[in-house]
């Protein structure tokens, strides 16, 4: 006899094998491989279209969201047996989202019966691509100094302001967005808004980043209306929302370095580069040894990442733990890369070469100096667990 | 399985640290050693382990004992750690009932071990650092075997009513093959022992075995197939002193932090200073990686799973590399009352390097998972 989760790993393993199409299990290799959904998907091959709309028509890419919001309603055990199944076959995540890993969960705590089945069917179908306009000019860390203003016009907000960092800014379709509609308090006077990156008096100008890339913008807002049903949560509760996000977005971020399962690419490729001496060993010791070692923080931290999920899911974990996996998880990714250019020598220099997937690796080794950046820097998550876990006193 | 502790777990975690911070605390150790107390540990606490049934916590409860796992071991283990207890919990009750399970000499040695009056000591290291090889000669002689050759870095060994002796039956040092597992009684004709007191005070033996004469009884398992036994005792071993490392690591890190939360300077206190802040807050993060490292390998072995091996080296390594960082940053964020005797930080460092040498240090297990990766 077999068990209901058994009966579904059969199940689940069947459908993947026939729906998963080749070119979608083989690894991601640059920035513009992934998915993001959206209204514009012409950017799409058939098979990454495919694939999406697949999953997305199954609840698959949230599947454990509940299946009136377009989600699987899969339980936790169903869920990692998805994940378990897809990584076997190296499936590629059908879609990457905002929409999914940091919208989603503070809609589904704050939004209203209404938000929810408005938007996070959309999100789960990758129909609306989401940005993220928290950062301006002169509130990075300081998030809550925020000046971006929402007027209170009756039935809906004029919003005026800058934003900055805005990823995707230029290709997303919605934004959330923090504004302030009281300037006199600081934290107290901050709300969560939602609205077409179309609207009237929403403009974006690229940033180019030192990977060579330009995912980011800066977002000009001039008397932008943003109808009132279209807040999250109470006028002046924002900063609640904010929070709630942004600990679901440092749980993304620190995960990003982990890696699916099967091969090593810092192993593989060292061996590839350097080679192994008579006695089966890295013919470099020192980077060896530097690899080894990093091997052991990587792998501990993968079963770290597995003990927070099961203590997240049993409500176990501390509130501020997302702050600690965002903070080792994206050091220990920068950490990877630097080994990954000393393991590639000059190869993995180049940067427009066919044979270098037009630079990956380089660009990838750029991108993730901005992962102890973005969400938060990894001083301010050491301030978070200074302060909120281990209890020390303020200045 | 959930890597976190069940129910049951929670409260074994509670009844051990309320037992051994009450019975062995810091103190108890410092008394030990300012009497020179030449066993190194006390039989009479001991004892009172075997009352609260830790002894028999890996012994099947057919045998008289609760039949637990390595989780439940590492709780005890962590509470020792924390504490640092002297006692003979990871030799004994950990590492020599897993090499002894489903042998004939289980039944020989676990009564004594139950009861809370056999101690035993491994016998396993020949040089300054731990190392998979054995050179230890067991030669056939009569019915039984003539041992010859030295161990060292043997934890209680000069006192141990069992002293468990990898040694070798068949080919040479390197191989892994041709090892057996023998049990040797306390005042084995032509064993010595040296006992000397290691900077944590602690006492460890080098012991010279000069044709020590064997019955056949004395094999653990089979001949010239000691990797097996061997293997489970390491296994258990290593999980075990990484459980005990993590207690170490985790209580100078609890001191540090309370300290912080007292001491003024500038007219403030010094936990107020962001240096020492971001200091401390990657200490916790590294102290929680390696925790979850710890549980996870604990499960595995308990589940018999066959990537408990790796995770196993994990465990051992980022336990190692996580408490040094703990007790070096405890030393320092005491100031000038950190470097003295009087002071308890400085013997959380001291046991941490004990513990650290103890089954092979990080560098010994990030090799391992270097070679098994294939690299
Ligand atoms: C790749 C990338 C993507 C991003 N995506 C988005 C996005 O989509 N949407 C969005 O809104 N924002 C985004 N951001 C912005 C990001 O959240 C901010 O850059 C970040 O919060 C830091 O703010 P800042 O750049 O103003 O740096 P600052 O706040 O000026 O910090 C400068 C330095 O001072 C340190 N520092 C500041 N305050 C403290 C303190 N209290 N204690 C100790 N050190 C401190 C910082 O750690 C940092 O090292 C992105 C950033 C990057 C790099």
């Amino acid at each position: 006899m077999m068990t209901d989760l058994e009966n579904f790993r059969a199940e689940t393993r069947a459908w993947l094998e026939e729906n998963c199409p080749a070119e979608m299990r083989e690894p991601i290799r640059s920035e513009k491989d992934a998915v993001w959904g959206g209204r514009d998907q012409s950017m799409l091959s058939p098979a990454q279209k495919a694939w999406m709309d697949r999953m997305g028509a199954r609840g698959w890419t949230v599947p454990d969201w509940p299946k009136a919001y377009g989600g699987g309603g899969l339980s936790p055990a169903e869920t990692k047996t998805l994940r378990e199944e897809m990584a076997k076959i190296r499936a590629r995540n059908p879609l990457n989202s905002f929409g999914i890993s940091m919208l989603g969960p503070a809609l589904l705590k704050y939004g209203t019966e209404e938000q929810k089945l408005d938007y996070l069917p959309k999100i789960a179908r990758g129909e609306i691509r989401w940005c993220q306009g928290y950062s301006e000019p002169n509130a990075g860390s300081d998030l809550a100094s925020l000046a971006t203003s929402a007027e209170d016009k009756g039935d809906h907000y004029l919003v005026n302001g800058q934003k900055v960092w805005t990823s995707y800014a230029d290709k997303a379709d919605w934004i959330f967005c923090l504004v302030r509609t009281d300037k006199t308090t600081k934290q107290g006077g901050i709300s969560f808004v939602l609205f077409d990156m179309a609207s009237e008096g929403v403009s974006t100008k690229p940033i180019l980043l030192i990977s060579g890339n330009s995912p980011f913008c800066e977002t000009f807002f001039d008397n932008v209306k943003v109808p009132k049903s279209q807040r999250v949560h109470d006028e002046n509760k924002g900063w609640d929302v904010a929070k709630y996000l942004l600990g679901h977005e440092r749980e993304m971020i620190s995960g990003m370095g982990l890696g699916a399962a099967g091969g090593n690419p810092l192993v593989d490729g060292a061996i590839a580069t350097i080679g192994l001496d008579h006695d089966g060993r890295l013919a470099d010791p020192l980077l060896r040894a530097s690899i080894a070692l990093f091997e052991v923080r990587s792998r501990a931290f993968g079963m770290m990442s597995e003990r927070f999920i099961d203590e997240l899911k049993a409500g176990r974990a501390h509130p501020a733990q997302p702050s600690m996996m965002k903070y080792y998880g994206t050091e220990l990714n920068k950490n990877r890369h630097e080994l990954m250019m000393a393991a590639g020598g000059s190869d993995a220099l180049e940067w427009e070469s066919e044979r270098s997937s037009g630079g990956a690796g380089p660009r990838a080794w750029l991108r993730t100096k901005a992962n102890s950046i973005e969400g938060g820097t990894s001083e301010v998550q050491l301030n978070i667990i200074a302060k909120r876990i281990l209890d020390l006193p303020s200045n | 399985m959930p890597l976190y502790l069940n129910d049951e777990q929670t409260m074994l975690r509670d009844t051990a640290r309320d037992f051994v911070a009450e019975h062995a605390p810091v103190s108890h150790m410092r008394r030990l050693r300012d009497d020179k107390d030449a066993a190194g540990f006390s039989r009479d606490l001991w004892k009172s382990f075997a009352e609260m049934g830790f002894t028999g916590i890996l012994i099947g409860e057919d045998a008289g004992g609760l039949g637990l796992g390595h989780v439940d071991a590492g709780i005890v283990l962590e509470e020792i750690g924390r504490n640092l207890s002297p006692s003979p919990f990871l030799t004994t009750a950990v590492a020599a009932v897993e090499a002894l399970k489903g042998s004939a000499q289980a039944n020989r040695w676990y009564p004594g071990i139950l009861a809370g009056e056999t101690v035993a000591a491994l016998a396993l290291d020949e040089s300054a650092k731990h190392r998979d090889s054995v050179a230890l000669k067991a030669e056939r002689s009569g019915n039984g075997f003539r041992l010859s050759g030295k161990k060292q870095f043997v934890t209680h060994g000069h006192v141990a009513d069992l002293i468990i002796v990898a040694a070798r039956t068949a080919g040479s040092a390197d191989d892994s093959n041709g090892i057996t597992l023998f049990a040797v009684e306390k005042g084995a004709a032509g064993l010595t022992a040296e006992a000397e007191r290691l900077a944590d005070s602690s006492i460890a033996a080098r012991l010279e075995f000069d044709n020590v004469e064997l019955t056949a009884d004395a094999v653990i398992g089979e001949v010239d197939a000691g990797r097996d036994p061997l293997g489970r005792l390491l296994a258990a071993g290593r999980t075990g002193a990484s459980a005990e490392l993590l207690g170490v690591g985790g209580g100078a890190m609890d001191m540090t932090v309370s300290y912080l939360k007292e001491r003024k300077q500038f007219g403030v206190t010094i936990g107020s200073f962001q240096a020492l802040q971001h200091r401390a807050a990657h200490l916790y993060s590294e102290m929680e990686v390696a925790r979850a490292a710890v549980l996870k390998a604990q499960q595995l072995l308990d589940a018999s799973d066959e990537k408990a091996d790796p995770a196993v080296s994990v465990a051992k390594a980022m336990t190692a590399l996580a408490t040094t960082l703990s007790v070096q940053e405890g030393v320092q964020m005491h100031g000038g009352i950190g470097m003295t005797d009087e002071y308890d930080i400085g013997f959380y460092m001291k046991r941490a390097r004990v513990l650290a040498e103890m089954f092979g240090d990080a560098n010994f297990h990030a090799d391992k998972l270097a070679r098994a990766a294939g690299y």
